[in-house]
């Protein structure tokens, strides 16, 4: 742990080793993911959410034809996204390489979160993380990201009305962190009351409850909406796997001079 | 300088380090946590229709 000779206090301080180890590692594991998780959703989740535009399309123009109050009462996102006449990628190829864009810079900002925790957690134990400790880091992730916020708000389909956005985006937040501090406090604190404190916090969010409409009325097929969860819980478990064992090993790579 | 500040120096280096190292890690997972915000929870249409497929496929709250 004592500063080598190699690296005074200064450069240690001031060349941001650790930072720039993060930055690399995560840029690395990320892109890789992200185009991973982009071929696998062709075939997953894709493929799914394209069959239900078909429905969400025919809705919108059963709605245009019907009274315009109600039409936005009922369906409240109809002027969000369609009605500003907002630019969007054209089906095809432009839509799939800003699929792919959003998939790499998903997987970047999760792998420096993650890579983060992993630089604190080699820092304090002295030793480098393995690619399977960092696996298991990678399936915390998906518990905290994916399982947790999914339980209350399954993975929607286009086309099926929700509750309102920012309703949803807070309580998705709040699932997500009563998660990863239950998680950290089971795993970190090796007592009984910070357990059971532990698996109060993660239940807490769903006993509150989730934001959901009274009323759903959607043409989108129940089976779709199904399929899709199975779906997206599969495809998060690749991302969260490879995300977690690739972003590790890239960093004790990186991280090897500095910690030497 | 004193005995005592070059003792003190000497002891510095450990604490120091791992401040850094702490503080490095934080900006990386401020700046990771801005990343997955603005391409999943931006409000702006622009965003939203350009990772619209990516917030589906991750359960990110959408529409």
């Amino acid at each position: 742990m004592c500063a080598t000779p190699t690296h005074s206090p200064a450069t240690n301080l001031v060349g941001m080793n650790t930072f720039r180890s993060i930055v690399f590692s995560s840029v690395i594991a990320g892109f890789i993911v992200g185009l991973i998780v982009t071929a696998v959703q062709q075939f997953g989740t894709v493929p799914l959410i394209l069959r239900a535009e078909v429905y969400e399309k025919a809705a919108e123009h059963k709605h245009e034809a019907s009274a315009q109050p109600q039409a936005i009462l009922v369906h409240d996102h109809a002027d969000h996204d369609h009605g500003a006449e907002a630019w969007e990628p054209k089906d095809g190829l432009e839509r799939n390489l800003y699929t792919a864009g959003a998939n790499i810079l998903t997987a970047i900002g999760f792998a420096l979160l993650l890579c983060g925790f992993l630089a604190v957690r080699s820092g304090a134990t002295g030793e480098p993380i393995s690619w399977h400790e960092g696996l298991m880091w990678g399936l915390a992730g998906f518990a905290v990201f994916t399982i947790a916020p999914g339980l209350g708000l399954p993975p929607e389909l286009p086309g099926v009305p929700t509750a309102p956005l920012l309703s949803r985006q807070i309580w998705w937040t709040i699932a997500v962190l009563a998660t990863a501090a239950g998680l950290g406090l089971i795993v970190f604190r090796r007592s009984a009351p910070a357990a059971i404190a532990g698996v109060v916090l993660i239940m807490l969010p769903h006993l509150i409850g989730a934001p959901e409409l009274e009323h759903v009325e959607t043409n989108v097929p129940s089976s779709l909406s199904h399929q899709f969860v199975v779906a997206v819980t599969l495809t998060s478990l690749v991302f969260w796997s490879l995300l977690g064992s690739l972003t590790s090993a890239a960093f004790a790579y990186f991280d090897r001079p500095a910690s030497a | 300088m004193s005995q005592s500040q070059t003792a003190q120096a000497q002891h510095l280096p450990v604490a120091t380090r791992q401040v850094g190292r702490l503080a490095q890690s934080l900006m990386a997972m401020t700046l990771g946590l801005f990343i997955v915000g603005v391409v999943g929870f931006s409000h702006i249409d622009v965003i939203h229709n350009a990772a619209h497929d990516v917030r589906h496929s991750n359960a990110f709250p959408c529409h």
